[in-house]
This record gives C-alpha cells, sequence and structure tokens, in this order.
C-alpha cells in the first residue's frame, strides 16, 4: 500500500520534472526565430560597419558617401568603384514593372475570387495559383530569357526600332511580375472576403450594380489589407534573385530603357558571392553591404505593411 | 429626351461598365493559368524536341533530351552526355536533412506559441519576428549561412575536423562546414522555418478546445495532451505545410550559390554512385553530410548561365521538366493529405 503510494509520488515528481524539460524545450525552438533574425544583423552589420580587431568592415575602407552617391559599380578594377546606385537602379526597374503586371492583375483576379467566381471556379483557380506560386524562380528565369524575351520582347522592340539586348530589364520584369500574382490574389482575396456581406446587400439594395458595390464598397472597405498585400508583394519582388540573375544579367549601369542589360542588388550578391574574389577582400566584403541595403529596405516595407494592417484595418463586428 | 429615357441610358451604361469590369477581373484570373500552361508546354515541347518554340535552330540536331540516361548519368561538358543524377541525389539529401532541422525545431516552437505561451510582450516580439522573418529575402539567408555556417566567421582557419563515433562507423564533421550538405541543409532550415512555423500554428489551431478539456480533465498532463491528442489530431495539416515547405526549400537556388555550392559536380554525396551502395556500403552514409553536393535548381542555373553551348539550354528544359515533376507529386501529395484528412476528421 505505502509502497504503491510512493511510486505514484515518484512518477509524478518524474512527470513534473518531464514537463519542465519539454517545455523549455519547447521555449528554446521558439527562440530560435529570434538567434535566426539577431544572426542575420550580427552578421551584416560586423562585416560592413563594424569590424572586429584588424578585420576592417566595408564601411570602414568605403565611406557611406561614396557607396550612396557613386554613380558606378566596378570593384574589379583598379581602386574600385563601389557606388549602389547603379544596383538600385536595376532593382527598382525590374520592382517597377513587376509591380505595373502583378498587383493589377493580382488584385483583379482577387476580385473576381471574391465578388463573382462559383465554388467550383474558385476550387480550380486556388490550387492553379498555389502551383504558380510553387515554380521556382530559377524556372522563372528560364521561361524568361529563352521564351519571353526571343519571342516577346525582340519583336516588341524591333517594332519600336529599339536594339533589344538578350538580358534586358523588361523580360525579368515581366517574370517577376508573374511571380508576385499569387501572393497578390491570395492575401487580397482574404482581406476582400472579410468585408462583411451586410456592406455589399446595402449597396445591391441601393441600386448599385456589381461594378458599384465592387469598387466603391468592398474595395474601400479593404483598402488597408489591399495596401499591405501590395507592399509584401512589392518586397518580394525587390528580393527575387536567380529569376533576374539569369534574365536581366549581370551589368551594373544606370540607363532608362529597360530594353538594356542591368544588375540588381540581388543578381550583383550572386555573382560576386560565386566570383573568384578572395575571402578578405573588400569586393568580397561588399555583398554584406548590398545585402544590409536590400534587407533593410525590405525590413521596412514588411513593417510599414503590418502598420498599416493594424493601423488602418476596419473592424466589423 | 424624358427623364425615363435618360435614366434608361445611364442604367444601360453602368450595366456595361459593370459588364467590362468583371470581363477584366476573369481574364485576371485566367491569366495565371494561361501562363502555367504556356511554361509547362513550351518547356516539356523544348525539352523532349518535338518542337523548340524558339525557333529551329538549323546548326543544332532534334533530339529528345529528357531519356533515362539523362537521369542516370553526371554532368558532361558535352550535352548529350549530361545527365543530373548529382543533382537529383543532393536534391532528395538536402530536403531529408532541411527536413530533419527545421521539423522538430518548427513545429515546437508552433507548439510553444500556440499551446504554452502567455499573451506578454515576449510572445508579440516573437510572432512579429517570425512575421519579418518570412519576408527576408532568400538571398540575405544565404549571406547567413555563408558567414555562419560555411564559413564560421573564419574562425577555423584550419580547417579542423571533429568525428563524432556513431554505432556504424565515425560521423566527420568538418569545421567550419564549408560547402558541404551540412551548411544548404542548416541554411535552408533556417529560411523555411517561419513556413513551418506559420503552417503548424495554424494546424495548431483548428484542433477544437473541447478536446483539450477532455483530455486535462482525465488528468492528464499539459504535454500528454499535446503528444496524444492535440499532435495526433493536427498531424495532416502540419504534414501538409512542412511538404509545401520543404518543396519551397528543393526550388531555392540563391542561398546555396551563395554558400558556395557546386553547380558543376561530377559525383553523389557521399559517393554513393548505386542505390545498392546505400545497403552493401552504409557507413560511407555517415560522410554525406560533410559531403560537397549540387542541386537540380543548381544544374539548371549552370546550364542556362554558365554553358555557352546553346544545346544546354534544352539541357536545361529537361532538368526543370523533371524538376516540375518532383514538385507538382509534392504538391500533389499535399493537397492529398489535406483533402483526405479534413474529411476523416471533422469535428
Amino acid at each position: 500500500m505505502n509502497n504503491s503510494r510512493h511510486s505514484l509520488s515518484a512518477k509524478t515528481n518524474f512527470r513534473r520534472v518531464w514537463e519542465t524539460i519539454v517545455f523549455s524545450a519547447l521555449w528554446f525552438c521558439a527562440v530560435v526565430s529570434i538567434l535566426t533574425t539577431g544572426a542575420i544583423i550580427f552578421v551584416l552589420v560586423t562585416e560592413s560597419i563594424i569590424g572586429f580587431g584588424d578585420n576592417l568592415a566595408f564601411f570602414q575602407k568605403v565611406s557611406v558617401w561614396n557607396f550612396l552617391t557613386d554613380l558606378e559599380w566596378s570593384p574589379q578594377y583598379g581602386e574600385g568603384k563601389f557606388g549602389i546606385l547603379p544596383l538600385f537602379v536595376g532593382t527598382l526597374w525590374v520592382t517597377g514593372i513587376a509591380a505595373l503586371i502583378g498587383l493589377p492583375i493580382g488584385l483583379a483576379s482577387a476580385i473576381y475570387l471574391s465578388e463573382y467566381a462559383t465554388p467550383t471556379t474558385r476550387s480550380i483557380v486556388k490550387p492553379v495559383l498555389e502551383i504558380l506560386a510553387g515554380i521556382p524562380t530559377v524556372v522563372y528565369g528560364y521561361f524568361a530569357l529563352i521564351f519571353i524575351t526571343p519571342l516577346l520582347i525582340k519583336p516588341f522592340g524591333a517594332m519600336l526600332g529599339i536594339d533589344v539586348n538578350t538580358f534586358n530589364a523588361l523580360s525579368g520584369g515581366i517574370v517577376v511580375g508573374i511571380m508576385i500574382i499569387p501572393m497578390v490574389t491570395s492575401l487580397s482575396e482574404d482581406v476582400l472576403r472579410a468585408v462583411p456581406r451586410g456592406l455589399r446587400e446595402a449597396g445591391y439594395a441601393l441600386g448599385s450594380t456589381r461594378l458599384d458595390v465592387s469598387v466603391k464598397i468592398v474595395l474601400p472597405a479593404a483598402l488597408s489589407g489591399i495596401l499591405a498585400s501590395f507592399l509584401l508583394a512589392i518586397s518580394r519582388a525587390l528580393g527575387e534573385t536567380m529569376a533576374v540573375t539569369i534574365a536581366v544579367g549581370i551589368q551594373p549601369q544606370i540607363t532608362m530603357n529597360p530594353f538594356q542589360t542591368m544588375c540588381t542588388m540581388t543578381a550583383n550578391i550572386v555573382s560576386m558571392a560565386s566570383g573568384d574574389s578572395s575571402t578578405g577582400s573588400i569586393e568580397y566584403r561588399s555583398i554584406y553591404a548590398v545585402a544590409l541595403s536590400l534587407f533593410l529596405i525590405t525590413l521596412a516595407l514588411n513593417i510599414l505593411s503590418q502598420f498599416i494592417l493594424n493601423r488602418y484595418r476596419e473592424v466589423y463586428h | 429626351m424624358s427623364d425615363n429615357a435618360t435614366y434608361q441610358h445611364r442604367l444601360r451604361r453602368r450595366h456595361m461598365a459593370s459588364r467590362i469590369f468583371a470581363g477584366i477581373c476573369l481574364l485576371s484570373t485566367w491569366f495565371g493559368l494561361f501562363v502555367l500552361v504556356v511554361l509547362l508546354t513550351g518547356l516539356t515541347l523544348k525539352a523532349t524536341g518535338i518542337w523548340d518554340p524558339t525557333g529551329p535552330d538549323t546548326q543544332l540536331e532534334t533530339r529528345n533530351w529528357l531519356t533515362m540516361t539523362f537521369l542516370t548519368e553526371h554532368m558532361s561538358r558535352k550535352p548529350e552526355q549530361s545527365g543530373m543524377i548529382a543533382g537529383v541525389w543532393g536534391s532528395l539529401w538536402l530536403m531529408l536533412m532541411t527536413g530533419f532541422f527545421s521539423i522538430p525545431i518548427g513545429v515546437g516552437a508552433a507548439v510553444y506559441l500556440e499551446e504554452y505561451s502567455k499573451p506578454n510582450r515576449f510572445t508579440r516580439f516573437i510572432r512579429l519576428n517570425i512575421a519579418n522573418l518570412a519576408g527576408v529575402p532568400s538571398i540575405v539567408f544565404g549571406i547567413l549561412g555563408l558567414t555562419v555556417f560555411s564559413r564560421m566567421f573564419g574562425l577555423f582557419a584550419d580547417g579542423a575536423v571533429r568525428g563524432i563515433p556513431l554505432g556504424i562507423g565515425v560521423l566527420y564533421i568538418p569545421l567550419p562546414f564549408g560547402k558541404t550538405l551540412l551548411s544548404g541543409s542548416l541554411t535552408l532550415s533556417l529560411l523555411i522555418l517561419p513556413i513551418v512555423i506559420i503552417a503548424s500554428q495554424e494546424a495548431l489551431r483548428s484542433v477544437p478546445q473541447s478536446i483539450r478539456h477532455a483530455a486535462l480533465a482525465l488528468g492528464a498532463t499539459k504535454w500528454q495532451t499535446i503528444w496524444h491528442q492535440v499532435l495526433p489530431a493536427s498531424l495532416p495539416g502540419i504534414m501538409t505545410g512542412v511538404i509545401l515547405a520543404l518543396s519551397r526549400a528543393i526550388g531555392e537556388t540563391a542561398p546555396l550559390i551563395v554558400i558556395g555550392a557546386a553547380t558543376y559536380i561530377r559525383f553523389n554525396p557521399g559517393g554513393m554512385e548505386r542505390v545498392t551502395d546505400y545497403f552493401t556500403t552504409p557507413q560511407t552514409l555517415l560522410s554525406v553530410p560533410s559531403s560537397q553536393f549540387t542541386a537540380m535548381p543548381l544544374q539548371i542555373y549552370e546550364w542556362v548561365s554558365h554553358q555557352p553551348n546553346p544545346e544546354f539550354k534544352n539541357v536545361a528544359a529537361a532538368a526543370i521538366v523533371v524538376l516540375l515533376a518532383i514538385l507538382l507529386l509534392m504538391n500533389g501529395l499535399a493537397v492529398y493529405i489535406r483533402h483526405h484528412f479534413s474529411k476523416r476528421l471533422d469535428w
């Protein structure tokens, strides 16, 4: 009798200890994500802003002013020029074209799915969008270089009488635009569907057409969520790497001609990292400075999108 | 014109505008499907040599690139002798090891957030952090992997090797990890961690509270409730999320290039050239994590961007068809699991 009670309490004690162990392990798992963010910031900052010992960081050799204002990115020649502007212009071109294509199409199909589509249509379109979202970016790069440039852009350029480079910002922008469509559609559709039915029915009762209801009632009600999804999609387009490396090329230049080859910030990181610059060299360090810029821009966009969502969300009861 | 006629006219115009708008939205919706069909057929036609949509190159012979030998051979400087076996094994190992690292940590973090965490500042911070981490470009993860795993901040300049004795042999871990499968899979694990966490959280949230209350009322401890009731019930959702996250991982290219993974390599991970090697010499399995590797998307990048011979563009198309087939299979599996189990588990 006494014995069994003893073993029961031993079991309970063991369980209590086990619960604590499990709790600590799970807590640690959750903290891994914070450690990851911390590690990203640590790595980017120590390699580009404050170096340790005789390991000089990038900005201790190249001034921030030169980095931001120099009009040339040519690390290999002579002293090396590290102006991020050409890379930024390339990124801006690709992101701009992608936004022009991806945002309206994504939003229009979100409106269709939430306001017009029958359940059958939705059950076909949703998986298609999921598959589109799951296609690797290297495949989109191939598609742009092998199909879009020769079949679409070269004839178009010939029509306008413009020389089209095999690598051009337009083809990269188009495929990145296609890539962000699923993201815009699914995020926007969620917020459109969250708008209560009553608002729509009130609109119809007043004699509105479907266009009126969609554009004048549902869209304004879901505006904050749509803006947030736009910002997330743009941040995704900024960080897109392989498609633009393959399709846009790796030649940094400031140009206003989207039929020309350029180099985005991401493509520059790929080309520098796969090149043969030695690990301690300043060219090698430059990828951290570019990555830091990219990280800060995308982080700002993500935080802004969350801020818009939290601050301006219409709450319906 | 009478008031009524004006009204009728305007009404017709408004309805017309509404219909045009609906048409535009419909077109936008099918645009995605259109692109998908064009992409898949164009690639398949090019890979099988049936028709080259980019116009026939008279200097090249037309042939089917998607053959059995393409799946079983190594890469080569000659396009007709090229194969993607090293990439297939590399991607497979990469996926297994990435799952090994990311599933326990991701699901663990989700369990902590959904079942244990209190609604305080720390929890809010973790959630915000995970949301932001999901938006960090993959190439930044590549730079993290390069510095932390592949080079380890240059702390181990001499290339030290640690041996960990296991039952069947010694597991050698090079320090720093270098351009190995270990570096690659750890980097990809961190990359997909937010996706795994968010998907698992949703799966856990869909388990009704009554299940937890019932288990707790019967005297189960918190962890017993989670381990025996909540996790099994949310398993289909977690598995779907994990499969989708892993399919994202095997399509990733940029982080692997940045950590220095090979794009051109002529051996399989651990030097296992035949499937039978896995049974005849199982101890060499331990050399897989410290082995150099390539992956399917890296090979595609090599063929499309680094090989001047235009026939390699067709080789790349064949490799893309293989990669997409594997990804579609994984997607299908995820959809099947979601469908099959969501019917059975009807609360």
